[in-house]
């Protein structure tokens, strides 16, 4: 059955969007490899409005015709050929990724241009080509419907993400960039294992035919349980989030951003597509009910520690553990319900808000700490009194990201946990509410704990190492709104997020 | 037993020789080279289920076969990385092991913005 549904759009299948979406930014990387440094600032710079526009597009069109996009590749039909594919979430991910990447390609000017008369630098060339190969991978992953090739979107945005932590070359960097790489690979040799063994008993990785195809049976759960725990540890969940901080916070500031909004999320993205589209039906409730245990234990864990981080950037890296464990709680919300059912949609949707509203949120929060870094020359949370006077827009965007993080209204985060709150308490899960409640209430005394500082008295006049123009101050602040934006969106479940979801969402086995 | 049966232990072997080195040793040296054994032996795998595969006419399904040299290209890859980020590491502060856990000091007064 599943085969006939995920196929009956295959006759368009020639989408040449989504092919664009993912060669420009690769064509990116090419260039600036060939051309050198002073070019590939130029080039990323040149090429993010066209790659916005195509994410645009691509929505649009899953929007209006209401179905998945498809493109087959060189024009073979699965099994044989790899097709492409975006459907409500994987457009809602291109979009958000593509404002993303480009707010960080505007902040990051001062940080990695070359002026005329400056000589280049291998930070910058780096940092520019890696942009793009991050943002060529996000894409892969979002639009892969084969699960070989998401392996490959998930090593190429590995390495393309671990050098962005080392680009100062220091070594706490290049530890954390090490440790990073090496919970990466182990994640993703796992993942591989999985495809093996789904392949073998199976053949293809196709999604649509193995969601046809899967049985209930020992080599599928062995692989379902190998792909997820590679995906967990490659998107930090509790216990595997050891990496996360040193890296995140040793970053550049614009490097962090775009790995904690987005890096992290790619993953993730991989295991919806395992659980909901490829093995629909598969995990069990007691193997999801598992999963959000993690995710819970995420929260609190990760909101204490970050509370008592004395430095702001390791509390933004915390606070990244510790809303991924909110995205974790959709699973048992959703697995054994009925696909219908219009609190498991509540919760889906909810889950998806709070990935986009923590993307811009975090982007923002990190570029305002990297500004603050700027400003004063440490980051230390006891010593930022009167900050708040020196930088006002800077801590204001802080502030407004820290309420989507709180979940405070108006802003995506307020959205996105009500959803899940009221799912988790209408299916009779109030535990899931409890958690989301207390990690709110963690979120808010980190928040404020910077807060309260910042807008404190300095004791004396405050020497800036730097002065840091209001134009790049607006960065951050744009982010930080269209988080609180995205809490403009109604209170129900999202029509587009569910476009290309299968029917058999839960439940019953083929 | 078959032959497909002998490789298909080997690698099962392999991935738990591998996993074992991945998770027991503390030193990234190591860790790499476990992440190579635990590799090569999904990669043994992806033999069998080809030979296991293969259709008349054919000594084995192709598909697993280019998965394996797509995997050997990015095992590659990452290794060459690893080691890389490794001798750097030791070039810079004279260290081969990583700091037992994510340190707050790490991220001390030299840190960027």
């Amino acid at each position: 059955m599943p085969d006939a549904v995920a196929y009956s759009d295959v006759t368009a299948g020639r989408d040449f969007l989504l092919v664009a979406a993912i060669v420009l930014p690769v064509a990116g990387v090419l260039l600036s490899v060939a051309l050198g440094g002073r070019h590939a600032e130029r080039i990323a710079l040149s090429l993010m409005p066209a790659g916005l526009a195509v994410a645009v597009a691509i929505a649009a069109g899953v929007y209006s015709s209401g179905a998945a996009l498809t493109y087959n590749l060189g024009g073979w039909m699965p099994p044989l050929g790899v097709a492409l594919r975006a459907d409500g979430i994987s457009a809602a991910m291109l979009v958000t990724t593509a404002l993303v990447i480009s707010a960080t390609a505007l902040f990051a000017r001062p940080d990695f241009g070359t002026p005329d008369g400056q000589s280049e630098s291998r930070a910058a060339l780096t940092f520019w080509t890696l942009l793009l190969a991050v943002w060529a991978a996000l894409n892969a992953v979002f639009l892969s419907w084969d699960l070989f090739n998401l392996y490959v979107g998930l090593e190429l945005l590995t390495f393309g993400a671990v050098p962005l932590v080392c680009l100062d070359g220091r070594a706490e960097t290049i530890a954390a960039a090490l440790r990073y790489l090496i919970f990466a690979l182990a994640g993703s040799v796992l993942y591989l294992l999985g495809a093996a063994l789904l392949y073998g008993a199976y053949g293809t990785l196709d999604i649509g035919l193995l969601a046809g195809r899967f049985r209930a049976e020992p080599a599928t759960w062995a692989a379902l349980a190998l792909m997820t725990a590679g995906l967990l540890a490659k998107t930090a969940l509790f216990p595997l989030h050891l990496w996360l901080p040193p890296a995140h916070a040793g970053a550049p500031a614009p490097a962090s951003a775009v790995l904690s909004a987005l890096v992290v999320k790619g993953s993730f993205f991989i295991v919806i597509r395992i659980w909901f589209y490829a093995m629909p039906g598969l995990p069990t409730p007691i193997a999801a009910q598992m999963l959000a245990t993690l995710g819970a234990a995420a929260i609190l864990f990760g909101g204490a520690v970050a509370l008592r981080q004395p430095r702001l950037k390791m509390l933004i890296a915390y606070s990244t553990v510790a809303q991924i464990g909110y995205l974790f709680l959709i699973f048992p919300l959703i697995v054994g319900a009925d696909p219908d059912d219009r609190w498991s949609n509540a919760a889906w949707t909810g889950g998806w808000l709070q990935l986009f509203s923590h993307a811009f949120a975090k982007a923002a929060m990190f570029m305002a700490a990297g500004l603050i870094y700027e400003a004063l020359g440490h980051d230390r949370i006891a010593e930022l009194g009167g900050v708040g006077r020196a930088l006002p827009i800077t801590v204001f965007a802080f502030a407004l990201g820290g309420l989507s993080l709180m979940g405070v209204p108006p802003s995506g985060g307020f959205v996105a946990k009500w959803l899940m709150l009221t799912a988790a308490a209408m299916e009779g899960q109030w535990w899931w509410a409890v958690v989301i409640l207390a990690g709110g209430l963690l979120a808010g005394a980190y928040v404020i704990r910077v807060l309260a500082r910042a807008m404190g008295d300095a004791g004396g006049p405050h020497a800036l190492r730097a002065t840091v123009p209001r134009s790049r101050q607006a960065i951050p602040l744009a982010l930080a709104v269209c988080a609180l934006l995205l809490g403009l969106v109604p209170l129900e479940p999202s029509a587009l997020l569910l476009i290309g979801r299968p029917e058999a969402s839960g439940g019953v086995l083929p | 037993m078959s032959s497909a049966t002998l490789f298909g232990l080997c690698g099962a072997a392999l991935v738990g020789l591998g996993l074992f080195g991945l998770i027991a040793h503390a030193e990234p040296l190591r860790k790499i080279l476990a992440f190579n054994l635990l590799g090569g032996g999904v990669f043994l795998i992806f033999g069998v289920v080809a030979r296991r595969g293969a259709a008349a006419g054919f000594l084995g399904d192709p598909v697993p076969q280019a998965m394996v040299i797509t995997g050997l290209v990015v095992a590659f890859a990452a290794t060459a990385l690893a080691v890389a980020l490794l001798l750097r590491l030791y070039r810079i502060s004279g260290e081969t092991t990583l700091p037992a856990g994510p340190s707050t000091k790490s991220h001390a007064d030299g840190a960027t913005s």
